[in-house]
């Protein structure tokens, strides 16, 4: 075949399947401007004769949506800084120190990799019921904060630092803290912004649990707030269209600006460092 | 200052200050691991052998709670059919659609990163927000999805009326497949192309040195040279597709009359609607020897089609 036509062919492809994966996103921009005569219209409109921003402020104001939005970057900022440092804290133990039972706590580790979320949802609700913790932060923040996967993934890299580095620093009389902090984590840099990036985006986006702990509107993050909007604006589709867009927008413009990171780290963090 | 240490690579002769150290650096983890994992799982396989409701003491069950669930429980039969139908969509649809996507970015072609930055872009989204732009667009009477149909149909005469995706028990499951699969599929996409980079170019000249045309070197260069990726994913997307919650729980609560509710979905329902904590674990743990099950099938059929660099 014509290699150009070929090129042509694919180009076309390629602009279908964008335009699909495009479509529902341009749809809730053009429905979240619209006035409520323009929404169920045949043939549908895609941009609206008259624009109304009013929803966008309608739809912010009907629910707390700065206290989700509030709610949501607290927990995922946390979640990810208590993940990077107890799994590369825990990935330097298991990397770089010997001790009694190293191997068979290594293996319990990854053995845990096998359980589905759905095992572990009901004890931990009841043992976030136990402590008292219920509609909290820390109900929110605490029990996702320990991951196996990120453990792993740091061993992984740790272990591909030549030891020579670490025998260095030992010499000149740095502890196994010093060496973990100046020698293995800069030298870890691109496995740190890559679960860094996975994890926050992992509980930013995070549905069930959160629904699970969380009972009073001002505790909830923004997925949960968005699905008891839904519940309640059920009908009023311009309404819910800009606040699905309010939930949607910081993420897509700060991934327009960082997709080669982001892109990165989702599917390394996602592959196992594979 | 410390004294300078022998770094011993013997297991006999541990240091000490070594072996305190160890459980020093992996105590944070290890204090959260134990609390939210670990004892967690002990609990929930102990819970699955009860009955209770939260208020009233819990009742030792025996097998009780399985026995009743593989037995005598029509909607947990239901929602097991319903999540394997799930599987079987989503799984061969994101890896078929991954694989042909990537194998079309995988070219010397302009604006490669501008296709590959709009495909991507659902993985990163939230999938409560697309998943109620989904029910907007899919509804029978107003979405857009209606609307193309209805201009095909006034287009050229033919009597086709669009589909009511969620209100159908047929087509609810095929409506939240096509959610997840459009949510998924970037995913895939970026693992293959990968993939796709580590397939040396001197097989490819090879082949077309014996005459071979594109279509065969896809199917005996690129196949199988993709296919532990294939098994990667194939794994990891089957353990996904069977713990499906947000995506049918937004889409169609689980509707018309249980015909897309999943697995995961009952498992909430009955432990915090109906308040079953022993069920609800009992359910769970089916799903995990479920899971496992399928896996190590998976590992044990990989011998068959799964092709190593050795």
């Amino acid at each position: 075949m014509d290699i150009k036509l070929q090129r042509g062919l694919l180009h076309l492809f390629l602009m279908i399947v964008s335009f699909i994966m495009l479509t529902p996103f341009l749809w809730m921009l053009s429905t979240s401007l619209k006035f409520p005569n323009e929404i169920f219209t045949y043939p549908p409109i895609w941009i609206p004769s008259k624009i109304r921003w009013e929803n966008y402020f309608d739809a912010f104001n009907a629910v707390p949506f700065g206290r989700y939005y509030f709610n949501s970057i607290l927990v995922a900022l946390s979640v990810t800084c208590i993940v990077l440092l107890t799994s590369s804290l825990a990935a330097y133990a298991f990397s770089r120190l010997k001790f009694r039972g190293r191997e068979i706590l290594f293996i319990t580790y990854l053995a845990t990799l096998m359980i589905p979320f759905p095992v572990l949802l009901i004890p931990n609700f009841l043992i976030v019921r136990e402590f008292g913790w219920h509609d909290t932060y820390a109900a929110l923040i605490l029990p996702p904060a320990f991951s196996a996967v990120a453990t792993f993934l740091y061993r992984q890299a740790f272990r591909g630092i030549p030891p020579e580095l670490d025998d260095a620093a030992r010499i000149d009389g740095a502890s196994s803290w010093r060496i973990w902090w100046n020698v293995i984590m800069p030298n870890a840099g691109p496995v740190t912004a890559a679960l860094g990036i996975f994890t926050f985006l992992g509980n930013w986006n995070e549905f069930l649990w959160p629904l699970v702990v969380t009972n009073r509107a001002e505790m909830r993050t923004i997925p949960v707030g968005l699905s008891f909007f839904q519940g309640q604006y059920s009908v009023q589709w311009e309404l819910l269209m800009s606040a699905a867009v309010i939930a949607l927008l910081p993420i897509v413009v700060i991934y327009l600006f960082a997709q080669k990171w982001i892109i990165r780290g989702v599917t390394i963090s996602g592959m196992g460092g594979r | 200052m410390a004294k300078p240490q022998r770094i011993d690579s013997q297991w006999k002769h541990w240091n000490p200050q070594q072996q305190s150290e160890g459980y020093l650096f992996l105590l944070p983890s290890l204090f959260g691991f134990s609390t939210f994992v670990i004892i967690p799982i002990l609990i929930s396989l102990a819970l699955s052998f009860t009955e209770w409701d939260l208020i009233r003491p819990a009742s030792f069950a025996g097998f009780g709670n399985y026995y009743e669930l593989l037995t005598a429980d029509r909607i947990f039969l239901k929602v097991a059919g319903n999540t394997l139908i799930y599987v079987i969509l989503i799984v061969p649809g994101q890896l078929l659609l991954g694989l042909i996507l990537a194998v079309a970015l995988n070219q010397s072609l302009r604006g490669i990163l501008c296709y590959r930055l709009v495909i991507f872009m659902p993985v990163i989204t939230n999938i409560v927000a697309v998943a109620i732009v989904f029910q907007f667009f899919l509804n029978r009477d107003f979405g857009i999805a209606s609307g193309w149909i209805w201009q095909i149909a006034d287009a050229t005469g033919w009597p086709v009326a669009p589909p009511d995706w969620l209100n159908s028990q047929e087509l609810s499951k095929v409506a939240v497949a096509m959610l997840t699969v459009w949510k998924n599929v970037g995913f895939s996409m970026m693992i293959y192309l990968a993939g796709l980079q580590s397939v040396p170019d001197s097989l490819y000249d090879a082949a077309r040195v014996d005459g071979a045309g594109n279509w065969q070197s896809f199917f005996h260069i690129t196949l199988p040279m993709v296919s532990p990726t294939t098994f990667f994913l194939l794994i990891i997307q089957m353990i996904g597709a069977f713990q499906l919650f947000a995506e049918p729980y937004v889409l169609t609560r689980g509707g018309p009359a249980q015909s897309s509710l999943s697995i995961v979905q009952y498992i909430y329902q009955n432990a915090f609607e109906y308040g079953l904590m022993g069920k609800a674990a009992a359910i769970a743990w089916l799903l995990f020897v479920v899971i496992l099950f399928m896996t190590l099938v998976q590992f044990w059929l990989q011998r068959r089609w799964v092709h190593y660099e050795s």
